[in-house]
């Protein structure tokens, strides 16, 4: 049978993975999930048509959006993470033994359900008795919040569903107001390559340089994601992501990790001219 | 009983489309084919709706078929007894209902905080208005509405008024006691003319304030595309029992245009079949949001979303709960300053904000995502933004000194000064803020130094001034002496 499954990368490019069956489809209150069998990259979850994780390459993704501000600042102990229903963020966050505490804000249960049954690897930590789960808008969680985080991840999807709040201005100033004053703020920073995907890559550099006293983008090459090239964004009240970055302490942690290491650390803030440009940073 | 399903407009249009009638009448763009580029822009189906009067679709200014049933229909889904299409905006139903009663020389009992489209019918038809304060509420600096005794002792002061105007209810969402106010004026011949502008959903949700009709209002003008859902510049014009149907159509013809736009008329009809039908659940989700809302802004501190509790049974008779007004001025801005911060900054157009306040339209089109984005907006400017208040003006009314007729002063012979120079003299011109457009000054008025103090602060504030015939309002025109 030749079943495949092909997302729209741009209006004219498309990426298309070879399927062997579809293992879950439903259409929730938010969105539209399914969960596929590929040959290529293991199960294959999507969310209004757009890959999401993969199990062949989402580590590349949870390495990155965790493993660099924890090796930056050690005394982490209260998270944030926003999105995330797949488990893989929380996952990475509870090989560390020093957080306390995680509150987990997905807005649409049914991510979480369906990844339970589908990825049991990426959920193994998901119901950790650090982790506290928050089924609701994380623009509506955030606001209420003040001086409480040391570090807030936002693992959303793309801006143009129910993501969408997670890229305003008004977000990133909660998520500033709900920050201790050496927190940190990651996200999920879209890719610069294809034109739809820079502006909102552009836009929210913008905005989150309007918010933050330093904000830095760096990058990982994901190959299930729009051109492979993936940015994120590292935001805080003066923390820098290179000078703090205490490589002893986090080698003497002991993480075995896939795709991350601190000399891969120190080089994924040096960007391409292109999207220095694009940032107004060259 | 007519059925409240039927949309005739609407369904006259498509069966016209469907008959391929050849089009040898305006207008001249042929259902779209003669005008590709709005044709690419609006839509094909836009275009084919955009037609003239004939027999199978009736006509605006003299109806006898679709467009009478269609009005039939409408009348009794607002419980009145006659209803009219009004293709003119609301504008012009507010300069209907007021030039069906009033006559040259004729008093009309009203609060000084109407639109402008009430007083710009008495410079037109040479009412003359005898002004109610409203209540005003100190605290939020906003004008409200009349109270019952303030009512009752102009109609004593003027027992030959033809008519009692009210806001049902204010742009803010304030109603005076409508009912007894009806009461009053018809006890004393008078008539009762309501401005819903701001309340078309009264006639459809529950919970809502009385519906002016329901009040024993005899004219009442209905913004439908506001709350109601339809097309920009299409209204209602209600009548009650007492209104003769025929010469209110002989007013309306005096000044809406004789090529009625279908495209507005079948947004009256569809939107009117959805309200009847659906309205009930469309108002109880509105009021759930911007109850939602409400608490959640009080909740960030600082900010006043006010309510029912400012209820005082009288000029804060009742209150439209689906009004999300925010006062701003404890946080050290003005409800301008918001107003543009929230537009520059956040990408969120409101509908207004005037001196210490800010109005939030919540409607049957609004999603839940974006009711958090405002919230999380304001939550933000406070946190960035907030000063202290001292020396910020705290009112946004000033009791008017009326010196002339509206049409006397609009019509008499001016003169143009500085508008700083103009303290003393009598207004020729209006000067408001838009929105709201509820003049500071109206033609007739005597301009004093709180006024002009108020006109500076406002234009430093970055409020839109308009009215003037000099479009920058360095300048005013005055009466001569």
């Amino acid at each position: 049978m030749d079943l495949w499954f092909t997302e729209n990368h741009s209006e004219s490019v498309r990426f298309s993975v070879r399927v062997d069956k579809q293992l879950h489809s439903e259409q929730s209150e938010y969105q539209r999930i399914d969960v596929f069998q590929s040959m290529e990259f293991g199960r294959l979850l999507a969310l209004d048509g757009y890959v999401m994780i993969t199990q062949k390459d989402e580590f590349i993704y949870h390495d990155m959006i965790v493993h660099i501000p924890m090796a930056v600042k050690k005394d982490i102990k209260n998270v944030l993470v926003i999105g995330a229903g797949d488990g893989g963020t929380v996952r990475e966050l509870c090989r560390y033994k020093t957080i306390e505490h995680i509150d987990l804000v997905e807005i649409d249960e049914r991510v979480v359900e369906v990844c339970k049954e589908y990825f049991p690897e990426m959920t193994v930590s998901i119901d950790d008795s650090r982790v506290s789960k928050h089924y609701t808008d994380g623009l509506r969680f955030v606001r209420h919040k003040k001086g409480e985080y040391d570090l807030i991840i936002v693992d959303s999807t793309d801006p143009f569903g129910p993501g969408e709040g997670l890229f305003t201005r008004e977000f990133y100033g909660n998520c500033y107001n709900a920050l201790t004053d050496t927190g940190v703020l990651v996200n999920q920073h879209e890719s610069p390559f294809y034109e739809n995907d820079a502006k909102a890559m552009c836009r929210a550099h913008e905005r989150i340089k309007s918010v933050f006293e330093l904000c830095r983008v760096y990058q990982a090459h994901i190959p299930t994601y729009a051109s492979g090239h993936w940015l994120f964004g590292f935001a805080s009240k003066g923390i820098d992501p290179i000078k703090d970055l205490d490589e002893d302490y986090w080698n003497s942690l002991g993480l075995e990790t896939k795709y991350y290491n601190t000399e891969l650390h120190k080089g994924c803030f040096a960007l391409p001219n292109y999207v220095l440009k694009m940032l107004g940073e060259a | 009983m007519l059925s409240q399903e039927r949309a005739p407009i609407y369904e006259a249009l498509k069966e016209y489309r469907t008959n391929r009638i050849v089009p040898f009448d305006v207008p001249g763009h042929k259902m779209g084919r003669g005008n590709p580029e709005l044709t690419e822009f609006l839509g094909t189906a836009c275009m084919t709706a955009d037609v003239n009067s004939s027999k199978p679709l009736d006509n605006l200014c003299h109806p006898v078929s679709v467009i009478k049933e269609a009005e039939m229909i409408a009348a009794e889904a607002f419980g009145a007894k006659n209803a009219f299409f009004i293709v003119n905006g609301t504008t012009a139903a507010v300069q209907a209902m007021v030039l069906a009663v009033c006559k040259q020389g004729d008093k009309i009992i009203m609060p000084r905080n109407v639109h402008r489209s009430a007083i710009n019918a008495l410079i037109l038809g040479g009412a003359v208005p005898v002004y109610v304060n409203p209540g005003v509420n100190k605290a939020l600096g906003i004008p409200l509405g009349m109270c019952y005794e303030e009512v009752e002792r102009a109609v004593k002061e003027n027992p030959d008024a033809k008519a009692i105007f009210v806001n049902n209810p204010t742009y803010y969402g304030v109603c005076s006691d409508i009912k007894r106010i009806a009461q009053l004026a018809h006890s004393h011949g008078m008539y009762l003319l309501a401005d819903e502008a701001h309340g078309t959903h009264f006639y459809f949700g529950d919970n809502m304030p009385i519906a002016g009709m329901h009040a024993g209002a005899d004219l009442s003008a209905v913004s439908m595309h506001k709350s109601g859902g339809s097309l920009t510049q299409s209204s209602f014009l209600l009548t009650g029992d007492n209104i003769s149907e025929g010469y209110v159509r002989q007013i309306i013809n005096l000044m809406q245009t004789t090529s009625g736009s279908y495209l507005l008329m079948s947004s009256l009809d569809i939107s009117r079949r959805n309200l009847a039908l659906n309205g009930k659940q469309i108002f109880a989700k509105v009021q759930s949001y911007a109850e939602y809302m409400r608490s959640e802004i009080n909740d960030i501190g600082g900010y006043y979303a006010f309510s029912k509790e400012l209820c005082d049974g009288g000029a804060f008779y009742d209150f439209d709960i689906t009004k999300l007004s925010v006062h701003t001025r404890d946080i050290g801005l003005a409800g301008i300053e918001v107003y543009d911060i929230l537009r520059d900054n956040y990408g969120i157009q409101i509908e207004f904000g005037d001196i210490g306040n800010i109005l939030a339209y919540v409607s049957i089109g609004d999603r839940e995502l974006y009711l958090d984005r405002l919230i999380g907006a304001l939550n933000d400017i406070k946190r960035i933004y907030s000063k202290d208040k001292t020396g910020m003006l705290d009112h946004e009314y000033i009791n008017p000194i009326v010196r002339l007729s509206p049409q006397q002063a609009f019509y008499g012979e001016k003169e143009s000064v500085p508008i700083e120079q103009s303290a003393g003299r009598i207004s020729g011109e209006f000067v408001m803020c838009y929105p709201p457009g509820i003049p500071i000054l109206a033609p007739g008025e005597q301009i004093t130094q709180e006024i002009l103090a108020y006109i500076k602060y406002a234009g430093e504030k970055g409020c839109f001034l308009t009215g003037t015939e000099d479009l920058e309002i360095k300048n005013i025109r005055i009466l001569k002496e």
